[in-house]
């Protein structure tokens, strides 16, 4: 009885005070992806508050927050969307690969972490995060704007790539010998070709088995067959996380929409714990020996994600203020650049990297959205008119009182 | 004569359309997913930019769509039938015995034998446009035709079983 309680009291205190950080956070216009970093490398151990009864729960809950995270990310995308994207921004997506996973890989090996502490430091500066950029675009009120579509392909391709690039990693991290590991990165290939393709054609067919008009029924079994594929694809090396993709890859009309709706509270809690349970594995005296190279790295990859996103926008024919906004949108990571140092600390790559994730996402994820704005400065210095000036004290969310419109939902609010 | 309309999808997010005006000024619409709407101004000096954004919910979004677009429906109408002089516009009844009724329009081959075309038909209240050759109609449905004098009246003819 007594533990349990401990439990009640250790996870009721650590969500209060997320929910304290996030709302402090918000009103700065911080994304809550920091502050919970933070707030996990303040918990547990070699922190101010150690903990003993919750880190179990954290631990599985975290597990869960990953395969909510990309399971509602899947749901934003249609196969038909992805395969559109892929077709249209590829050189882009290249690029951006490119640029982006070379200076981790570079640094990863200096440091001497071996070619897959390589790999793994490669994904995690290489994939921008969604959540933060869709955030940021709506907030700045950019959805409109002629480049956003293509920072927002950029994104769709790394995504995209991710289902491709963690079976990758997974079956690294396993160690296994190049006979036994070119054997299991084949199966995890075929399976998401096969699941793909299977998105692709039976896409309706898989919405009709989990469709219900209720919303628990929809709930259970979208939750339901979620995990089991999860748990399914890491038995496979997939990796659970490319297996939720799928899913919510799969799902699509009405079931993709609802489904979003009722995960999407649950997501929330759960990626909250995931953030967390990252911070807590990471013992606060890591981070400062790492600091140096983080920044370092955080300097080098904003600047290659700025070409990427010039780049991009150039292939589209936008004008070069517009390409500047593209290149600044991309420079946030997160969660994909967390879940990946998670994965490869839990597998036993040197913990520094852990600490060096870390620090680097919360450089990028806090500087980001900040330089982002840099490119709305020269508007602001210009003289007012007519049409901008009734509104240029509005704040980014402020709407009309009385009006009754929901707010624009980017694709991972609340992350 | 049209103006052109460009077309973004926004992966995750929605599509947003938008239309560069004669004097160089972008306007548009992006409409969320979840269905809600914003109208978007472009900057003068930079049309890749949105300059203000303003979210509609629907009956907002209804209402400003026919500030803008009844008018012009109605004055589309009437250039219409003072341009073109001796083409017709009538309604002709499905009766309940009438050979048509639970047949598709196809089978009526009236634009073939009469060159009058149904453009539409009224259905309890609710008007079907443009209706293809597989369109089934149903005895009481209300056709709306177009064309000749000679024509109207042949696909009254065809509706009677007159021709065949």
């Amino acid at each position: 009885m007594h533990s349990s309680a401990t439990l009640l009291i250790e996870v009721g205190g650590i969500l209060l005070a997320l929910a304290l950080l996030g709302r402090a956070g918000r009103r700065v216009g911080l994304s809550p992806i920091p502050l919970y970093l933070l707030a996990g490398l303040a918990f547990g151990h070699g922190g101010l508050v150690p903990l003993s009864a919750s880190e179990g729960f954290i631990e599985v809950g975290a597990e869960i927050g990953v395969v909510l995270l990309l399971v509602t990310l899947g749901l934003e995308y249609s196969a038909s969307e992805l395969v559109t994207n892929v077709r249209a921004a590829a050189p882009a997506g290249l690029v951006d690969a490119l640029l982006n996973a070379i200076p981790g890989a570079v640094l990863a090996l200096v440091l001497g972490w071996g070619p897959v502490g390589a790999v793994a430091l490669a994904g995690v500066t290489w994939v921008s995060s969604s959540g933060v950029i869709a955030k940021t675009l709506a907030d700045l009120g950019r959805l409109g704007n002629r480049e956003t579509p293509t920072v927002l392909s950029v994104l769709v391709i790394e995504d995209l790539a991710m289902a491709l690039y963690l079976p990758i990693l997974t079956a690294l991290l396993a160690g296994l010998g190049f006979a036994k590991g070119s054997v299991v990165l084949g199966i995890a290939l075929a399976t998401v070709a096969i699941v793909l393709v299977l998105a692709l054609r039976f896409g309706n067919w898989i919405t009709k088995l989990v469709s219900a008009d209720d919303a628990e029924a929809l709930l259970l079994g979208v939750l339901g067959l979620t995990l089991l594929v999860a748990g399914i694809a890491s038995e496979l090396q997939v990796s659970a996380a490319v297996g939720a993709f799928l899913v919510g890859i799969a799902l699509s009309g009405e079931v993709a929409h609802s489904a979003t709706a009722l995960l999407s509270p649950l997501r929330d809690l759960f990626a909250a714990v995931f953030f967390v349970f990252f911070g807590l594995s990471t013992a606060p005296e890591t981070i400062p020996p790492v600091l140096l190279p983080a920044l370092g790295l955080a300097a080098v990859t904003m600047g290659t994600k700025v070409l990427t996103g010039m780049y991009a926008a150039k292939r589209a024919g936008i004008g070069s203020k517009g390409r500047l906004r593209a290149g600044l949108a991309l420079m946030p990571r997160g969660e994909f650049s967390i879940v990946i140092a998670g994965l490869a600390v839990a597998a036993g790559v040197d913990a520094q990297l852990g600490a060096l994730a870390t620090a680097y996402v919360l450089i990028t994820v806090v500087t980001g959205p900040l330089l982002a704005r840099l490119s709305d400065l020269d508007r602001s210095k210009r003289p007012k008119r007519p049409t901008t000036g009734l509104f240029a004290k509005r704040q980014p969310d402020a709407r009309p009182a009385g009006s009754t419109a929901p707010t624009p939902t980017p694709a991972t609010e609340g992350i | 004569m049209s103006a052109r309309v460009e077309q973004r999808a926004l992966p995750g997010i929605g599509v947003c359309q938008d239309v560069v005006t004669r004097k160089g000024r972008r306007i548009g619409v992006l409409t969320h997913r979840d269905g809600h709407r914003e109208l978007v101004v472009y900057d003068v000096d930079d049309p890749d930019a949105a300059s203000d954004t303003i979210p509609l919910n629907s009956d907002e979004a209804n209402a400003l769509a026919e500030l803008l677009g009844a008018p012009q429906l109605v004055r589309h109408l009437a250039e219409l039938q003072q341009q073109v002089v001796g083409v017709l516009t009538e309604q002709l009844p499905i009766l309940d015995g009438s050979r048509f009724a639970g047949r598709a329009l196809g089978d009526t081959q009236a634009r073939t034998r009469t060159g009058a075309s149904i453009v539409a038909v009224l259905r309890q209240g609710e008007v079907i446009a443009s209706p293809g050759p597989s369109f089934v109609f149903n005895p009481g449905d209300m056709m709306v035709v177009v064309g000749t004098r000679e024509g109207i009246d042949g696909v009254a003819g065809i509706l009677r079983g007159e021709e065949d």
